[in-house]
């Protein structure tokens, strides 16, 4: 890891995030909610996207979620990633509703989609601490609806 | 909207293919888009004063006005330099025609991605970006590979199945000569091709290059005296998906579904009506997605469909007949317009599809369009 580029690219602690960022230092994940009609969003931003409210808290969450879907990086992209390659990058979905972009810690061979995942906290290459996400075993579950039967 | 008295009467487009050949050549986006501009006067027969109308893409329009020497349109402005701005530019300038804004519009696009080494997406994008790139992630290619890879779990999708849409750009490639890429590849090189973000591969990409691109636009009216028959505009219609990122949970299927039962339904023409497809292809699942939304192919089975020849320029719905941006080159939906042009005119040559009487132009992205065009 390429620590002064990656610095770059992480998100700046302002006072309308720091939140989330305590969150991740105190290994809770903590989401900006409606005061209003309780609508979680993620990033921050200035209002609700359901109701229009101004008014929001910050809500600590469950940390769990389902795998929506992944892929594996093979290009060299960014210069902070460049020793990286091959490496993975997971979109999750959040049980409170909201998408992420994160990654796996320790990632199973095979994964599956809509599998679930819990939140887990650590530091990054700076120290800062941020969240990652790992696979919980996938217990035998009926097809996903959508899904076609071949 | 309907637009049946609004036509495409000029086209001009770069050689894309001399452009890319040259790469370390210092180029002005503003001179490309002049000499696409100057290609489409000519093509029609007018002059550069009858322009009053001017949309920019990708270009600003007071240096744009100024370069060009435009110095009083009635209606100017631009947009910003995505592939989802084609099909929104067509659409304002019909709507500017219907209204009575302008008469004659100027829709003109340039990129020099290729020369000053542009990337898509990642550091540039908009202010919860950080919250992605972060963890590596990077670009729109990216995002589609997300959606590819749930498309492929779901519906039990082999390895190989953007196979026949690489071969087919290609080989539509071969046979434009301005096209990037003019050589034709099969299942096999397509398969050795390396791992973008997997799984995508390098030939599933498009291809960042210099040029541009220019169509004049005007009422079915005076486009009767133009040099060339006028392609009209059968129907028109879009809708967005908007989000914090460039993916869609169901790969935009019910936006691309929406836009879908407007645009058949104002112009009484179907998919089985389409004698040839230019569809949006920035990166090739974007193809199936489309086909699917726009009803062209079964849900959850374009990748079958692709597979039997039906999109071959001598299927019953030729695709992307340029080479798409995978071949022809990336300019962001633009000279896709262009090449639906050409086909009705059947001034395609060696791609050109027989008997080409309606077009469609397709666009899954986060603003979702499509045109029908038609030729008399």
């Amino acid at each position: 890891m390429n620590v002064e580029a990656y610095a770059r690219l992480l998100p700046d602690i302002t006072a309308a995030n720091k939140p989330f960022w305590d969150g991740c230092a105190a290994g809770e994940l903590r989401l900006q909610t409606c005061t209003e009609c309780d609508t979680h969003r993620f990033p921050d931003g200035p209002t609700c996207p359901n109701c229009l409210s101004r008014s929001h808290t910050w809500q600590t969450v469950s940390g769990t979620g389902t795998l929506w879907s992944w892929f594996t990086m093979h290009q060299k992209y960014f210069p902070a990633f460049a020793d990286e390659i091959p490496y993975l990058v997971a979109y999750i979905k959040l049980s409170e509703g909201p998408f992420m972009i994160s990654s796996l810690v320790d990632p199973p061979a095979e994964l599956e989609l809509d599998q679930p995942v819990r939140a887990v906290f650590g530091p990054d290459a700076t120290g800062r601490p941020i969240v990652r996400f790992t696979v919980e075993p996938v217990e035998p579950v009926e097809p996903a609806s959508g899904a076609v039967t071949r | 909207m309907i637009a049946k008295d609004v036509a495409i009467v000029g086209v001009g487009s770069s050689n894309f293919h001399e452009l890319y050949a040259e790469k370390d050549a210092s180029r002005d986006p503003y001179g490309l888009a002049a000499d696409a501009l100057r290609e489409a006067l000519d093509d029609c027969g007018l002059g550069k004063n009858d322009i009053d109308g001017l949309l920019c893409t990708n270009l600003k329009y007071g240096r744009m006005g100024d370069v060009i020497g435009l110095r009083n349109p009635k209606f100017v402005h631009d947009l910003e330099g995505t592939g989802r701005m084609s099909g929104v530019s067509l659409q304002e300038a019909c709507a500017i025609v219907q209204a009575g804004l302008a008469d004659v519009v100027a829709v003109v696009y340039a990129t020099v991605g290729r020369s000053v080494g542009m990337k898509y997406g990642g550091e540039d994008g908009g202010p919860t970006t950080a919250y992605d790139t972060m963890y590596g992630m990077t670009s729109t290619g990216a995002y589609v590979s997300l959606m590819y890879q749930r498309y492929r779990k779901m519906y039990g999708v082999p390895e190989d199945a953007l196979a026949p849409l690489a071969i087919n750009n290609r080989y539509n490639g071969a046979r434009n000569p301005r096209a990037v890429f003019q050589r034709e590849i099969d299942h096999a090189e397509y398969i050795g091709s390396r791992f973008i973000a997997e799984p995508l591969r390098k030939l599933d990409y498009c291809i960042i290059n210099d040029g541009a691109v220019a169509f004049i636009v005007t009422s079915i009216d005076r486009a009767r005296s133009m040099r060339k028959k006028p392609v009209r505009i059968a129907g028109t219609a879009g809708m967005a998906e908007l989000n914090n990122h460039y993916t869609s949970p169901d790969f935009y299927f019910a936006a691309c579904r929406g836009v879908a039962d407007r645009l058949y339904k104002e112009t009484g023409l179907g998919p089985d009506q389409i004698d040839c497809m230019q569809v949006y292809d920035n990166f090739l699942p974007t193809i199936l997605f489309t086909l699917e939304g726009f009803d062209h192919a079964p849900k959850g089975s374009a990748w079958e469909w692709v597979a039997d020849g039906t999109i071959g320029p001598d299927g019953s719905r030729p695709l992307n007949t340029s080479g798409g941006h995978t071949s022809e080159s990336y300019m962001q939906g633009f000279a896709l317009h262009v090449e639906a042009v050409r086909q009705l005119r059947g001034e395609a040559g060696d791609r050109q599809v027989r008997g080409c009487r309606t077009v469609q132009y397709m666009c899954a992205s986060p603003i979702v369009t499509s045109h029908i065009f038609t030729i008399d």
